[in-house]
């Protein structure tokens, strides 16, 4: 080998971070080239079908398989009595205080239901559709018991959903800025204000049930052929899976493959340990041959974990011009029936949001969680960050009302202005950069906010029977999770680092290998654009692997808006690594020292001179291993892991535009612009698809999207026909745009996007439509914002009565009793339905 | 079980299937044409949507024997020569796909709204591909694919600046 002087045309890429890269997954996606894990047959593959429980709680008395064993192609059908130990346990990473209410939460259950769509009979068949058959004739016998439904109620232990337990209270976790040193008294603040002639706002907002509603349904394999038991399934945690798995079934870690294939998308969904992935490793380890459960679209909807569903009950104390003098926050938050993966972690997500982008003097946060007799909720798109955007960013439009003055305005007053960062929160965080001033300014230009300001004035005095409405919100979320260190301190069951290798292959290709899991997000992309740029290799010649524990052994997958901020820094460490060994060759081969060099697009070269060596040749030297220096080891590959020592915190500032009929109650989105500021941009396209997607799940929180229960506990939007996902007919176009400031918590200066939408949009959207109709005396609509509530509170708003009321999904079937648009939930008269 | 003979992206094949069998089943479980796929079981969601005798059907709303001397097509066979069709490269350059579930559905629905309508408006296409479920794009850009497979939007490159009215 033989350092050359001519430089080849491959060797000098243009800079890949920023460029608009053509994503590297599409060209399998596009033509259907996939692997999905449902795709998956192998040799004398058996298929499961779940028996579920219709009843949201009961006992179970009992269970005859006999018809079903007879069923054709019927290869066992087995009951928790059954299974035994032999399945596991589900198990909660995040008991959120040392003595939390954890019910125990088997796969199958044995005595005892607590929700409706939990598993209690597992059929086995040759084939899916036999396996289906058959489970319609297992017959189980159960003995209603009387369900914990309704979130308040079931917060005031009127009816236990997990008897043994006493109370349906889980966990109650506090924060208090007086307490913790980072700022003063909540109570003081809101006396003063009461005292002083301040203002006292106090509202109440509901944090609906949502599903998150990935596209493609879970679906686990179990092969338990050969030395390690794989496992294929649809998560996005593949690493955490095999960890728990190993943890609660006995089976060794090192005797655990897991796999996440293709993926189709997880919203948070898939951040989850489930009771079919248990049951499908006991099936396969039973039956001693490779077995397939996938789940239908309605039990995807029934038993995976939904998301949101909180009171926030909310106090806010201000000074007569709008300066906040301090927020109080108490939550109730259901769990459902048992505590999820992260659990009560989600509302503790949100615990140190709720004071956004300002600088509240005191605050305090407590969360109650609940248990319910209804399907277990966890991480969905933003966890804890959209709830506690939503109530402030709501809070700020009242306050802005109640001073007299713009929703803009009440907000510069009180936000952290852009040179006082680093600015510690009331919450204890740093938040290390950011300008809400120059976003804000960049937002009210692209809308066209004094004008949109304008029309609204002139369709207020004309009557229009047409009301344009304006919703602002400018929020901040804390991403990239997270700190080991801060995740301990909050007792979650793991870290939060993140670990990459790359390896320099002979030939001078490089394999990237990742321990974030992507599932839609773009990894194999923006992460070869960073690897490009480090090395100065072409963005071609690298190789992003990931979601296989033998191929990527170290990982902690991806949530939580970290694979970039997280997963990316681990790749820049291993890369410069590599770069450090690789200049150790390189100046043994150019017979130069190596403070001498300079290391630029792929090259090293020896200052001052002609003389260069590309690592592509280096990787060559290396392989062959016939001249390197004396004791090297013959290898440039690297790893790195990364640990972050702060949060990252995205901002932006969102606006939108909606007119409503006053009527009919009709909504008509008229314009979204956001700007935000998420740091450097590794790749722009994927960023705007990020951004699109994510406002489109928050604009749905805010219209359309709900899970309805009727009063015997039965999810009424069980389907797709019933559940209601956005169509492209329902939505617009989004004007979206960028300010940035470059993050310092990691060397690329990125921040996480994924949540971002979907954390700003919801607020932005009802702040819109209560815009629209303030005048008329509205001060708020509870979500979703659906034509039939929006028409309900002009009705209601001359009055006197309760704004919003009623589940949000007409009812037509004649047989349950309830005529037309008549609300289909418990309580809806009251206005507390669940 | 009930023998029926048609053709599937440009082969021949014959098969005996329950007359239960749904399209989609017989095109994943006993083609391995995986390339289209379930995701849902209300025929809402359009993920399994492919041609059959050139206009888009959802194959979990057809049974396999409804198929039965016909021709079908699905995103496995609308390549052509290792050429990908111009929905699919529009698809890739306007980064109309995320995750990837919904989008074999969602190009063969496009290639069939084009085949209609060869220059449909916004307010067409988002209307052309209601019955289509997308949970990652917000559907932002599957219409700009859509417009600028047809030509319409053909100058217009997506980013992180876009300026587009709805």
């Amino acid at each position: 080998m033989t350092a050359t002087e001519a430089r080849p045309e491959a060797e000098a890429p243009e800079r890949e971070i920023g460029r608009e890269r053509r994503r590297k997954e599409d060209q399998r996606l596009i033509t259907g080239r996939t692997r999905w894990t449902d795709n998956i047959q192998l040799p004398g593959m058996l298929h499961l079908a779940m028996v579920r429980s219709p009843f949201a709680h009961a006992r179970i008395t009992s269970i005859d398989t006999t018809e079903a064993k007879q069923s054709p192609n019927v290869v066992d059908v087995v009951t928790g009595q059954d299974l035994a130990e032999t399945q596991g346990v589900l198990i909660n990473a995040w008991p959120i205080t040392p003595d939390q209410k954890t019910p125990t939460h088997l796969p199958v259950a044995i005595d005892r239901v607590a929700f409706a769509g939990e598993i209690v009979a597992v059929v086995v068949a040759r084939s899916a559709a036999e396996a289906r058959d058959a489970a319609e004739l297992v017959d189980v016998e159960y003995d209603e018991l009387p369900a914990a439904l309704d979130l308040k109620e079931a917060a005031a232990d009127t009816v236990l959903a997990h008897p043994d337990l006493g109370s349906n209270k889980s966990a109650y976790w506090v924060f208090d800025s007086g307490e913790a040193g980072t700022g003063g008294n909540v109570d003081e603040a809101i006396a003063q204000a009461r005292e002083s002639g301040g203002i006292v706002l106090e509202r109440e907002y509901r944090q609906q049930r949502l599903i998150p509603a990935f596209m493609e349904p879970r679906s686990t394999v179990v092969d338990p052929t050969g030395e390690q038991l794989t496992v294929w399934s649809a998560t996005q945690i593949p690493h955490i899976l095999r960890f728990a798995l190993a943890a609660t079934t006995g089976i060794p870690e090192s005797k655990l493959r897991v796999i996440a294939p293709d993926v189709g998308g997880g919203f948070g969904g898939k951040l989850q340990t489930t009771p079919e992935e248990w049951i499908t490793v006991a099936l396969a380890r039973r039956t001693g041959k490779p077995v397939k459960y996938t789940e239908t679209r309605s039990e995807s909807l029934i038993a995976a974990h939904h998301g949101r569903d909180q009171w926030q009950k909310l106090t806010l104390a201000a000074d007569r011009e709008g300066n906040v003098t301090g927020l109080k926050v108490e939550l109730l938050a259901d769990l459902g029936a048992y505590v999820s993966l992260v659990g009560g972690g989600v509302p503790v997500l949100g615990a140190f949001m709720f004071n956004a982008i300002y600088k509240f003097p005191a605050y305090h946060f407590a969360v109650q969680t609940v248990l319910t007799n209804k399907t277990w909720t966890d991480a969905y798109r933003g966890a804890g960050r959209p709830e506690a955007t939503f109530a402030i960013e709501r809070l700020m439009d009242e306050l802005a009302a109640e001073v007299g003055v713009d929703p803009l305005e009440i907000r510069e007053r009180n936000w952290i202005k852009h040179e006082e960062f680093p600015f510690t929160t009331v919450a204890g965080l740093e938040y290390d950069s950011g300008n809400y001033e120059a976003a804000t300014e960049r937002a009210k230009e692209m809308f066209g906010y004094d004008e949109l300001r304008a029309e609204q004035r002139r369709r207020r005095e004309s009557g229009d029977p047409v009301q344009l409405g304006i919703g602002v919100s400018t929020f901040t979320e804390m991403c990239g999770l997270a700190p080991s260190r801060v995740l301990g301190q909050l007792d979650y069951g793991a870290g939060g680092w993140e670990h990459a290798s790359v390896r320099m292959l002979a030939t001078g290709k490089v394999e990237v290998v990742t321990g974030a899991s992507a599932h839609g997000q773009g990894h194999e992309t923006a992460f070869s654009q960073i690897v490009a740029d480090r090395l100065g290799v072409p963005f071609e010649d690298v190789e992003v692997l990931h979601g296989d524990t033998q191929v990527a052994p170290k990982g902690l997958d991806t949530y939580g808006s970290r694979s970039l901020v997280v997963g990316g820094e681990a790749l820049v460490k291993a890369s410069d690594k590599v770069v450090e060994k690789a200049k150790t060759v390189a100046a043994h081969l150019l017979e130069a020292s190596a403070d001498d060099l300079d290391f630029s697009g792929g090259r090293f070269t020896v200052r001052g001179t002609d003389q260069g060596v590309a690592i592509q040749e280096i990787a060559t030297a290396v392989f062959a291993a016939h001249n390197l220096p004396d004791g090297m080891e013959p290898s440039l590959d690297s790893d790195a892991t990364f640990d972050p020592v702060n949060f990252n915190y995205p901002h932006g500032t969102h606006l939108c535009a909606m007119e409503i009929d006053t009527e009919t109650g009709a909504l008509h989105m008229r314009k979204y612009v956001c700007v935000d500021d998420i740091g450097n941009v590794i790749n722009p396209l994927i960023v705007s698809g990020q951004v699109h997607g994510g406002l489109v799940q928050g604009i749905a929180q805010a219209l359309w999207e709900e899970a309805v229960y009727d009063e015997s506990g039965t999810l009424v939007s069980g389907s797709f026909v019933d559940y209601l996902l956005p169509t492209s007919a329902d939505t617009i176009s989004f004007e979206v745009d960028h300010t940035t400031t470059p993050s310092l918590t990691n060397t690329l200066g990125t921040k996480g996007v994924g949540e971002a939408g979907t954390i700003a949009s919801t607020p932005a959207v009802v702040n819109a439509v209560v815009d629209a109709v303030r005048h008329l005396g509205i001060t708020d609509i509870r979500m979703p914002c659906t034509p039939e509530r929006v028409w309900r509170a002009i009705q209601d708003a001359g009055s006197g009565t309760e704004a919003t009321t009623g589940a949000a999904a007409p009812h037509f079937d004649a047989s349950t009793g309830m005529e037309g648009t008549v609300d289909r939930t418990a309580g809806a008269q009251d206005g507390a339905q669940q | 079980m009930v023998r029926i003979n048609l053709t599937v992206d440009g082969a021949r094949v014959a098969d005996d299937v329950e007359p239960r069998m749904l399209l989609v089943h017989y095109l994943r479980e006993k083609l391995g044409k995986t390339g289209t796929v379930v995701g849902c079981d209300t025929s809402n969601c359009g993920a399994c949507t492919v041609h059959l005798d050139g206009t888009s059907v959802k194959s979990c709303n057809v049974l396999a024997v409804q198929a039965d001397g016909g021709e079908v097509t699905t995103i496995e066979g609308l390549a052509q020569d290792g050429q990908l069709h111009p929905v699919q490269e529009a698809f890739r350059e306007c980064h109309g796909l995320q995750c990837g579930y919904c989008t074999p559905g969602m190009i063969m629905q496009s290639v069939d709204l084009l085949k209609d309508n060869p220059n449909p408006s916004e307010e067409e296409i988002r209307l052309g591909l209601e019955g289509n479920l997308c949970r990652c794009t917000g559907y932002h850009n599957i219409v700009r694919a859509v417009q600028h497979a047809a030509g319409a939007g053909a100058s217009q490159v997506p980013g992180q600046t876009e300026a587009v009215q709805a």
